[in-house]
């Protein structure tokens, strides 16, 4: 089974490389771009057989380590 | 009594000898303590989680770290009330562990800066800054990329109605200059119960007025037993 965890930094909190790969993007003739936000993304890889159980697992690896809840926001996709 | 400083080292700490080299000058008796340890020596007066780039700053500067054995200990000790002072990197761990409250972000700029930075002194009501007299104005070196700090409104307000906020970044005659974007300017802070401190600055890298500055003396012999 496959976790695949986004990490952004939350909504309100200034996300600094966001706002400068925006510039750059409008610098180049990318006029239509309005926001733009980086994050991570973290993938792994589980010996588990359930859905439900794998994604309560992951959540718990976001709290205690993948993401600083203070200034970031995760989101936990579970792929088969 | 020799004051006794026991100093964190992770793998990728590179502060921990001039942290030694400026305790040891104030007259301490200093010990090097390797994360792997899950006890601390007998006796210690004050913790230094010191500078560096700790498992090379990957995820965050300072969660890896964060799940080493020693800060399980580190957390204890604080718990009890002994003193711990996080400096650069030690400072990012501490907020990562919840010693202390806020985070850490990338600088504001993205630039990683290395130069000398005035601050001001907020507040000497606590052990780390009793040496120092309110609004002086301290010469110290900063180095880091990711010390912009960040706390929501309402934490900011505990912060400053609980006397926890203890320098801000100015220019050298006391006005706010931000280098990193930090919330208010802020440089370091303590916990409530004022046992626990954090700055970015490198206090133990202004200890000779030869090399440009010795603020940091009169800053690190807050520590010093009566």
């Amino acid at each position: 089974m496959k976790a695949i965890v986004n990490v952004f930094l939350k909504n309100g909190v200034l996300d600094s490389q966001g706002k400068a790969v925006q510039h750059a993007l409008s610098g180049h003739g990318f006029g239509t771009v309005s926001d733009v936000r980086v994050g991570k993304q973290i993938i792994i890889e589980m010996n588990e057989s359930d859905a439900t159980s794998a994604k309560a697992k992951v959540a718990q690896m976001c709290e205690d380590l993948l993401a600083n809840t203070v200034i970031e926001d995760y989101q936990i996709e579970i792929q088969a | 009594m020799k004051t006794k400083v026991g100093i964190i080292q992770f793998p990728g700490t590179n502060c921990e000898y001039d942290t030694q080299n400026a305790f040891q000058a104030l007259g301490c008796e200093t010990f090097i303590l390797w994360h792997k340890e899950d006890t601390l020596p007998q006796g210690i007066d004050l913790l230094v989680v010191a500078g560096g780039f700790s498992y090379g700053d990957y995820l965050r500067s300072g969660a890896i770290a964060k799940m080493s054995p020693i800060m399980k200990a580190v957390k204890s000790y604080a718990d009890k009330g002994g003193k711990v002072l996080g400096i650069c990197n030690g400072f990012q761990v501490l907020t990562e562990c919840g010693l202390l409250p806020g985070a850490l972000k990338r600088n504001e700029g993205l630039h990683f800066i290395s130069r000398h930075h005035h601050l001001k002194v907020v507040t000497t009501n606590n052990t780390f800054l009793q040496k120092c007299t309110v609004n002086d104005v301290v010469n110290i070196p900063i180095a880091h990329h990711d010390g912009n700090f960040y706390i929501d409104a309402h934490g900011l307000k505990n912060l400053y109605a609980n006397d926890q906020v203890l320098l801000h970044y100015t220019d050298e005659t006391g006005n706010i200059s931000n280098p990193n974007g930090s919330v208010d300017s802020i440089a370091g802070i303590c916990n409530l119960s004022k046992n626990v401190f954090g700055l970015m600055p490198h206090p133990e890298r202004a200890m000779e007025a030869l090399l440009g500055s010795d603020d940091g003396c009169r800053m690190l012999e807050g520590f010093l037993s009566a």
